[in-house]
This record gives structure tokens, C-alpha cells and sequence, in this order.
């Protein structure tokens, strides 16, 4: 009957509660919907960092980091291969890469990239170049003269797939080398910098060219959970001596990215308060309202002998009530407008350079989490409660014979 | 023993500077089963009285005893027990909860008093039947006339089996004929079920139907007349 009581005054003036459910609906909906973008961005960061070239580990030779260049290079690779095999989980995946600074040039247009020698089967499952080559062809286990170039790259050098480019780069021995190779494919990055910025040959012929003679410029390696990159570059740093190597997990690598992620959450819970003061302020004002209407009531029931405690659990539980609905209704909304756009995302090339600036490609997918989702409803439901509890206060505080004077 | 006992009852109200003294020292006895009325003129105090007998509002000074309970000293949770045990409150105004049909309103009492819901319901259908409102129990507030309602207030009034039942100007909003039926179903309850009936009025119809009449003028008791 107290459950009936409640939810019958909650419809006592019909308009102002559909007001403040609608209040309440707006503030999680975009909780949860602007949250999951906000997620979206975050995790594509992460996602376009580790697809382009990162990894989730990474090993150097050390100072590599810091000046990667063809001094620093990995001149016993076969040391970390054994490392990698008696510390990687079970379906990770590595390569040993060539990567060095270089000038690209045609007739036309010089420009300084990263030369970067792969493996070209296992690198398909292992970063983003696998499946961006969207004309032409992806490299072949045997292709000594085959490149693999960005879109924007080619519109810069205003060359096509079939024409030469000549690479630049020192070699081993301190001297210049270059070589001729011809455009075999044209790759797609999700940023238009990363179209710029590598050009792909065969790991053996960048051998070749820079005379490396076997030897590597990194180890990328992909794990099957992000999350275990800590532990197993620890066991892999165990295994090699630290004057020699350096191994660095993604967040290592990509700083900026990892201090953002940080933030993210952060941002999250402050987007979360920030809506719900807004929503707060219509919740305690709706609820004072009508517990000033009902003041003669409330004095009633007192006189009929109601403790002033139960007086605010009566209110809480109208609170209760509407916020009830209302987050059903916004986490229906929330989820149902994330899933819509979860497929087909929310194209930003309109604002490409801005997007890149921010490390974000060029459509964000909204990433729905389940703690998202509950810490929205839990900041709606707990704080929705406390604040409501000023208004309960009010009502247990009436006096019965001032209440009931009231007409 | 006597059902009220009041003792040199003092209240003083206070309005900025202004000060009424609404009660002047008022001692009084009232036995049970009394079916008694508090005539006076508005501003009499008369009301100012009721109230602190039922415990809604708390005398200055001096000693009120209701049912065995002194009421000075009780905390507020204290009162409301001892409202909700002993104490069934009629108004002028009838104040029905609106959400509430005329049953749940007179369930809502047992409810606070932890009575179990067919027992409730039953308790509610029947004193419903009592008060000559069986088949409007279904009916809220807003579809029940003046007379009817304040049926319904009295039925709440006296469902959870109060010691004493303090009535409000009651028949202030009603009609002579409805007023007067009103007084007979209460005066029938009076004397079957032996409850105490105080009533604060000056209608002179309550007065007639009083067995006991207790005049309040300027807060303090002006005369105290048997009338039987």
C-alpha cells in the first residue's frame, strides 16, 4: 500500500513529474550515449596507436628509442627471439622489423619518411598495413623491388601505382644508400599523417639495401589481452640483459596517449556530475514542490501518529520512483542510440586535421561499457536520493498543528 | 480513572513581539467515556486545547495526562505513538488523503500500526458499513460528498480502536440535517464502543448532543456544565 501511496502521488500533477522524468531521461541518456563516445575516442587512440606499428611490446636495441637510427640497431636478434618464445602467451604474435628515417624522391617531389622492412605474412595479423592497402597489391614473401605507399603520400608525390621511387637512407657502414623500388599498392591509414609518414618494403630487401646483414630495428609483438602487456614485458625484460635492451610496453611508447586514457576517466565522472547537477536542481526543485503542496498532508499524517522517519522514506520513495523510471527510459534511450551508431559511427573527415591532431581517425564508434553504465545510473540513483533527502527533511520537519492550519 | 487530566494548562503564542496567551492556567478533568463538547468564541482557545490534549501542540506549562500517559517530556516519536495507540483525530475540513480510495484511507492508520493487510481490509469494509457508506468504499475523496467524507474521517478516527477521539468544529462544513446524522453515528459509537468523544465547537446543535459541556472563554474555563 506504501508502494501504491507513492507511485499514485508521484501522478498528482501529472505535467511537473513528465517535466522532470524528461529532465532525468536527457541527463542519462546523454550520460551514457556521450560517455560511450568519449569511451569510442579513447579506445580508438588506443586502437590506432597500437595498429600503427606499435604493438603491444616492443623490443630495441637500447637507445633506439630515443635516436632510432641504424647505429642503434638489434645486431643479435637471436637473442630475443629465444626470450620471446619462453615468455610469450599462447596466440601472441611478432615480427622483427626494419625501421629507419629516409628521403623518398621521384622526378618530381623529395620528402623525408620512415623506411619500414616487413615480413609480409606474418605482418598482416599483426598492424593496421595487413588490411589497408586499398589499390594495387600487398607485398609478397619475394618482392626485392615492390613499396607499398600512402594515399595522401602519392597525391603529394603526384605518382601512381606501377612508377618508381627511390629510397634514401644510410646504410650499416655509415654510407648512403638507395634504392629503386616500384609502387606495388596504395595503403590507407586512419589518419592521413600515417599515409605520409611510412613507405613498406620487404624486410629483406630493406636488408639488402642498408646492408643489415640479418640483424633488425625492433621486435613488435601483439598480445591476445591488452591488459597483459605489463607482466609480459617484465618476464621478458628478465630474460635480457638491461645494458643491451630496451623493452617497452604500448603505454611506454605512446605517452601522450596513455596520460589522455587517464584523463578519460576522469572526464567521464566529471561529464556524470556535471549533468547531474543540472538534473539535481530540477529534482529537488520538482520534489520541494510538491511536498509543499502536500504540507497540510503531510501534517496529517503526522497527527495520525506517522514517526517523521517514515515521512522520509515516503518521499525518498516517490524520488525513488521517478528516478527509477526515468533511468530505465535513459539507459534504454543511451543504449539503443550507441547500437545504432556502433556499425556505422559518426564521420568526422569533415574535420580530419582536427580529428588527427587529437590521435582520433577519421569515424568514431561509440564503446559501450558496462561499468559506464553503471556508474551513470549509480551517480543518477545515489546522488538523486541524497539530494532528494533535503526535500524529505522538510517534509518530516512540518509541524502537525502549522501544517494543518495551512489551507 | 479519568481518561484526560489537565492541570493548570498554560500556552503562550508568540508572533514577533506580540505575545497570546491562548491558555491561562486551564484545569480539567474529562472521565472516560465522556461525550463532551469545548464551546467558547473563535480565539477562545478551545482548539489551542484539543490540540494539546491530542498532542499535536505542547503546553508552557503545566501537566496534561492522557489515558495514563504524561504527555510533557515525550519526544516527538514518543507523541506520534501515543497518537497513533489512543488518539483519533476528526476536522473541520476532513483532511482525506485524495490519492486514497475512502478504504485505503481508513487502512492507512492500521497500516502505521502494523496491521496485517486482510486484516485491515476487513476491519476498514466493516467500520465503512458502520458509518452507512458500504459500496462507497472504492470511491476517493474528490467523488464522495461533505457528509460522506467526513464519514470516512470518523471511521479512520475510530478503526484503530482509540482511547479518546478529538473532533474538530466537525460538523463546521456540513448542513444541520447531515451534521446531525454525523453526531448520532458518533454518539452510537460513544456508547457502544465506550469511546471517549471531545469535541471543540460552537455550533450549537454539537452542544445539544454533548453530554457535557465545558465553556473556554479568553483561555481559561468559564463554566462547566453536566447535561444529563
Amino acid at each position: 500500500m506504501i508502494l501504491e501511496f507513492a507511485w499514485r502521488n508521484i501522478w498528482r500533477n501529472r505535467r511537473r513529474t513528465a517535466i522532470i522524468l524528461t529532465a532525468v531521461v536527457i541527463g542519462v541518456w546523454s550520460m551514457i550515449f556521450l560517455g560511450a563516445l568519449m569511451r569510442g575516442i579513447a579506445d580508438q587512440m588506443v586502437r590506432n596507436g597500437i595498429a600503427t606499428l606499435t604493438g603491444h611490446i616492443q623490443v630495441h636495441q637500447k637507445g633506439f628509442q630515443a635516436d632510432p637510427s641504424i647505429e642503434n640497431r638489434i645486431r643479435e636478434p637471436g637473442e630475443i627471439r629465444h626470450a620471446l618464445g619462453e615468455t610469450l602467451p599462447e596466440k601472441s604474435r611478432w615480427t622483427a622489423r626494419v625501421r629507419v628515417p629516409a628521403v623518398a624522391a621521384n622526378a618530381r617531389h623529395s620528402a623525408g619518411i620512415t623506411l619500414v622492412g616487413i615480413d609480409p605474412p606474418v605482418e598482416k595479423d599483426l598492424s593496421f598495413i595487413g588490411q589497408a592497402v586499398r589499390s594495387g597489391r600487398y607485398l609478397e614473401k619475394d618482392d626485392p623491388r615492390g613499396i607499398l605507399v600512402g594515399e595522401a603520400f602519392l597525391h603529394q608525390f603526384e605518382t601512381r601505382i606501377g612508377h618508381r621511387l627511390v629510397l634514401m637512407s644510410q646504410d650499416t657502414t655509415g654510407e648512403v644508400a638507395s634504392r629503386s623500388f616500384t609502387i606495388v599498392g596504395i595503403f590507407q591509414g586512419e589518419m592521413e599523417s600515417t599515409e605520409k609518414a611510412f613507405a613498406f618494403v620487404t624486410r629483406e630487401a630493406a636488408r639488402e639495401m642498408l646492408k643489415m646483414n640479418g640483424t633488425a630495428s625492433e621486435f613488435a609483438i601483439l598480445l591476445p589481452e591488452e591488459s597483459d602487456a605489463g607482466p609480459v614485458a617484465a618476464g621478458i625484460r628478465n630474460r635480457l640483459s638491461p645494458d643491451s635492451y630496451e623493452v617497452l610496453t604500448w603505454q611506454d611508447m605512446l605517452p601522450l596517449v596513455s596520460a589522455v586514457l587517464a584523463l578519460y576517466d576522469q572526464f567521464i565522472f566529471l561529464w556524470y556530475v556535471v549533468v547531474f547537477i543540472a538534473m539535481g536542481f530540477g529534482l529537488v526543485n520538482t520534489v520541494l514542490m510538491a511536498v509543499y503542496e502536500r504540507m497540510r498532508e503531510f501534517g496529517l499524517l503526522k497527527a495520525l501518529g506517522m514517526r517523521p522517519l517514515r515521512i522520509v522514506g515516503d518521499v525518498l520513495l516517490e524520488a525513488f520512483f521517478i528516478l527509477a523510471i526515468g533511468v530505465l527510459a535513459g539507459n534504454a534511450l543511451g543504449i539503443l542510440s550507441t547500437l545504432a551508431l556502433k556499425t556505422r559511427g559518426i564521420d568526422l573527415s569533415a574535420f580530419a586535421a582536427g580529428s588527427e591532431f587529437a590521435g582520433l581517425g577519421r569515424v568514431i564508434y561509440p564503446t559501450l561499457e558496462l561499468r559506464d553504465v553503471l556508474l551513470a545510473n549509480g551517480v543518477v540513483f545515489i546522488l538523486g536520493l541524497v539530494v532528494s533527502l533535503y526535500p524529505a527533511l522538510r517534509a518530516a520537519r512540518f509541524t502537525p498543528v502549522e501544517a494543518l492550519a495551512r489551507t | 480513572m479519568n481518561m484526560v487530566e489537565c492541570r493548570d494548562v498554560k500556552k503562550i503564542y508568540r508572533q514577533g513581539k506580540m505575545e497570546v496567551q491562548a491558555l491561562r492556567g486551564v484545569t480539567l478533568s474529562i472521565e472516560k467515556g465522556a461525550f463532551m463538547a469545548l464551546a467558547g468564541p473563535s480565539g477562545s482557545g478551545k482548539t489551542t486545547l484539543l490540540n494539546i490534549i491530542g498532542g499535536l501542540d505542547a503546553a508552557d506549562s503545566g501537566t496534561v495526562v492522557v489515558d495514563g500517559d504524561t504527555l510533557a517530556g515525550m519526544g516527538q516519536g514518543e507523541l506520534a505513538d501515543m497518537r497513533l495507540r489512543k488518539v483519533g483525530f476528526v476536522f473541520q475540513s476532513y483532511n482525506l488523503i485524495p490519492v486514497l480510495s475512502a478504504r485505503e484511507n481508513v487502512e492507512f492508520i492500521m497500516l502505521l500500526q502494523g496491521v496485517s493487510p486482510r486484516e485491515r481490509r476487513d476491519r476498514a469494509l466493516s467500520i465503512l458499513e458502520e458509518v452507512g457508506l458500504a459500496g462507497l468504499h472504492d470511491r476517493r475523496p474528490a467523488e464522495l460528498s461533505g457528509g460522506q467524507q467526513q464519514r470516512v474521517a470518523v471511521a479512520r478516527a475510530i478503526v484503530s480502536g482509540p482511547s479518546i477521539v478529538l473532533a474538530d468544529e466537525p460538523t463546521a462544513n456540513l448542513d444541520s440535517r447531515t451534521g446531525s446524522d454525523l453526531l448520532d453515528m458518533m454518539k452510537k459509537m460513544n456508547e457502544e464502543k465506550k469511546v471517549t468523544f471531545i469535541f471543540s465547537t460552537h455550533d450549537r446543535m454539537v452542544m445539544d448532543y454533548a453530554r457535557r459541556l465545558v465553556l473556554i472563554r479568553d483561555g481559561q474555563v468559564d463554566g462547566d456544565h453536566p447535561r444529563e
